[in-house]
């Protein structure tokens, strides 16, 4: 509790206002720790625009969704011809609603970028950890919003995506059926469904989502941000205690991040004037057709941010479930005779790979791949724990690092490119050697990460005035 | 400060009415999940549905709704009806013995998996995830399929792939046939899906 502060009686009225309001809010005292003397390092890069320009297009999207709903139906038998009135006859209603569908998109595109950032400077490493975990929990959210959003349109496309991610959850052995119809509130996808992900579209996970990003940054602001060098800044402090390599956020980074988002906004403008639909990409053909239950059409995709999980689920077979079972067994080998420990544990490593080798032989391969995309997600949660390497930042990893996080990135697109082909035989063997390297780069981080010769770590940031 | 006159008595009702707050707070929780079942309304939903077949020509499949589910009639060929020997080593569960009772009616247990061998009756959605698989009654290769199809349903989805029996070809991610519905000829051309002679 702060002492109540008296002001000079000759102070301006401004600043009497601010005193008799700091003296009951922490108005000023907020303004300064998160912006005026929140000092970020003075090397950021490009990269680092990705963070602000999540919080732009959420703005965007808070915006634009509460005019959406304004005019739209979350009825079955309305939905479809109300997002066309919003289109056609709803006065500039074609603009918000092509702000919205595109804010989706480039919400994915900037939070792809900007978790990338995070792999390559190192910063979910020590003291970051909960900054990541946070950050995994708004990915986690976001995907859950795009998911449900994409049902309101009430087109194809809606339709039969919700149709098989809900069938996703009835793989879950024994209580699966029971949840899918927790899930839909109905034995198909209907009028139910629709009602119940409108209201968690427009108001239960945004304020989730909201709650969350709060967090992200309290987070990030308690410990600092990292930069590019993956170097502590707090380590050389000036008299005042400032760190010598960091500035003031405002009017620094302020100024810096609205070039960010005036880049940002060309791109996203040139999209919603000229190319809203982005060939398909941002919104499918087959969702200007109205849901048809009857009929699923010829090639159903899921949009193109969810398209690498989605290559990971068709990935599971049952001829796969045999390489997994392999790699169980090969792990398993390894762990008994390359670690050193009792040789209970080493029986219950055994009795435990047996048990796995076991599900995974009985259940459906339709299960596990069903566990093999959520947990390509959720593994995400882990990689503060997964990454041994001495130092954070790419800049200062052996080499061949970087090319391994190249083959990260391409093997990724790749499988989402594959999400969007029809099935093929290629393309399903493609993508199960995808799988692998997906899950082999996380799960034999804590191995390869410790080897070859690191170089050696600045003391202070590399920065050249400019 | 903590040693000084501890109330023990009071801590106890401290925590017991703590958690008969914590009871009380779940059973609240109950009913809102509650909310999320089928309505009585959607339960209610779902007579049986009667068709006349006599207009399916050989070859041709018409579809209709049950229960919001689509309901295939296909008219098979001689032809298609061979292609079923010719599957069956391909076949993950060709005698139909996965879930029958959910799947396969005891009247459908057979090579067909029909009453008549020429019609076929199936819910047209697929055992993976719920897409509705489409006709690819056409012979020989063709994207997706292998080079040596000889007729039957790919799924768009996953790539599943059924022969002209609704049964899943192995390998594939679908673990199940597709589902026979209950249903039962009233006559020559009049058929009843969702009911069966057993009801």
């Amino acid at each position: 509790m702060a002492e109540f502060k008296e002001i000079s009686p000759n102070a301006s009225v401004g600043d009497k206002l601010l005193n008799w309001v700091d003296n009951r809010f922490p108005a000023s005292k907020l303004y300064k720790e998160h912006l005026s003397e929140y000092y970020a390092p003075k090397n950021f890069n490009f990269w680092y625009f990705f963070g602000s320009l999540a919080l732009f297009v959420l703005v965007i999207q808070i915006v634009t969704g509460i005019f959406l709903v304004m005019h739209y139906k979350p009825d079955a038998a309305q939905a479809f011809a109300s997002v066309e009135y919003i289109m056609r006859d709803v006065p500039w209603g074609w603009l918000i609603r092509y702000m919205h569908s595109t804010g989706a998109s480039a919400f994915f595109v900037v939070v792809y970028f900007h978790m990338f950032r995070g792999l390559i400077y190192g910063s979910y490493r020590k003291p970051r950890e909960l900054v990541w975990l946070f950050g995994c929990a708004i990915f986690l959210c976001l995907m859950a919003e795009a998911f449900m959003g994409y049902l309101l349109p009430w087109g194809q496309m809606s339709y039969w995506g919700a149709q098989v991610i809900v069938n996703l959850f009835a793989a879950v052995p024994v209580i699966g059926p029971d949840l899918a119809l927790l899930i839909r509130g109905d034995y198909v996808v209907s009028d139910a469904t629709l009602n119940r992900f409108f209201s968690f579209h427009v108001i239960a996970v945004p304020l989730v989502l909201l709650g969350l990003v709060a967090a992200h940054i309290i987070a990030l602001h308690e410990v600092g941000s990292n930069n590019p060098d993956g170097v502590e800044i707090k380590k050389y402090k000036d008299e005042q205690g400032r760190p010598l390599d960091g500035i003031p956020f405002h009017p620094y980074y302020t100024v810096h991040d609205i070039l960010g988002v005036t880049g940002f906004l060309v791109i996203f403008t040139s999209i919603v004037f000229f190319a809203p639909e982005l060939g398909g990409y941002f919104l499918e053909y087959n969702n200007f057709i109205p849901a048809d239950p009857l009929k699923t059409p010829l090639h159903i995709a899921p949009v193109w941010y969810f398209t690498p999980y989605y290559s990971m689920l068709r990935a599971i077979t049952t001829e796969m479930m045999y390489a997994l079972v392999l790699c169980v067994v090969i792990a398993a080998y390894l762990g008994v005779t390359r670690i050193k420990m009792a040789s209970v544990l080493k029986a219950a490593v055994v009795a435990a790979a047996v048990i796995m080798m076991g599900l995974m032989l009985k259940i459906d391969a339709k299960f596990w791949g069903v566990v093999v995309m959520g947990g390509a997600v959720i593994i995400l949660f882990f990689l503060p724990w997964l990454d041994n390497c001495e130092v954070r930042s790419i800049r200062y990893r052996p080499d061949w690092h970087k090319y391994l996080y190249a083959i990260f990135v391409i093997n990724f697109v790749i499988l989402g490119y594959l999400g969007v082909q029809p099935p093929s035989p290629i393309g399903e063997r493609v993508s199960q050697v995808g799988t692998l390297f997906y899950f082999g780069f996380f799960l034999l981080m804590p191995w390869w990460s410790r080897l070859g010769e690191t170089k050696s770590v600045p003391d202070r940031v590399t920065f050249t005035p400019h | 400060m903590s040693d000084t006159r501890l109330d023990t008595s009071k801590r106890t009702w401290l925590i017991a009415s703590g958690c008969a707050g914590a009871v009380g707070g779940i059973a609240t929780a109950v009913p809102f999940v509650s909310t999320f079942q089928p309505s009585e309304k959607a339960k209610a939903a779902g007579a049986a549905v009667e068709v006349d077949i006599s207009t399916i020509k050989p070859g041709e499949k018409l579809t209709v709704e049950w229960r919001g589910k689509p309901v295939w009639i296909v008219r098979r060929t001689p032809e298609q009806l061979d292609s079923l020997k010719k599957t069956e080593a391909l076949l993950a569960d060709p005698k139909s013995e996965r879930n029958p009772a959910d799947l396969t009616p005891e009247y459908a247990r057979n090579q067909a998996r029909s009453i008549k061998p020429e019609f076929f009756v199936g819910v047209g959605i697929c055992s993976h995830l719920g897409c509705s698989p489409s006709d690819k009654f056409q012979e020989g290769a063709q994207p997706s399929l292998p080079d040596d199809w000889v007729g039957g349903f790919l799924c768009p989805c996953h790539g599943s792939t059924f022969d002209m029996a609704g049964r899943v070809f192995k390998n594939k991610p679908a673990p199940d046939n597709l589902e026979v519905p209950p249903h039962m000829y009233l006559s020559d051309s009049r058929l009843i899906i969702g009911e069966d002679k057993k009801a």
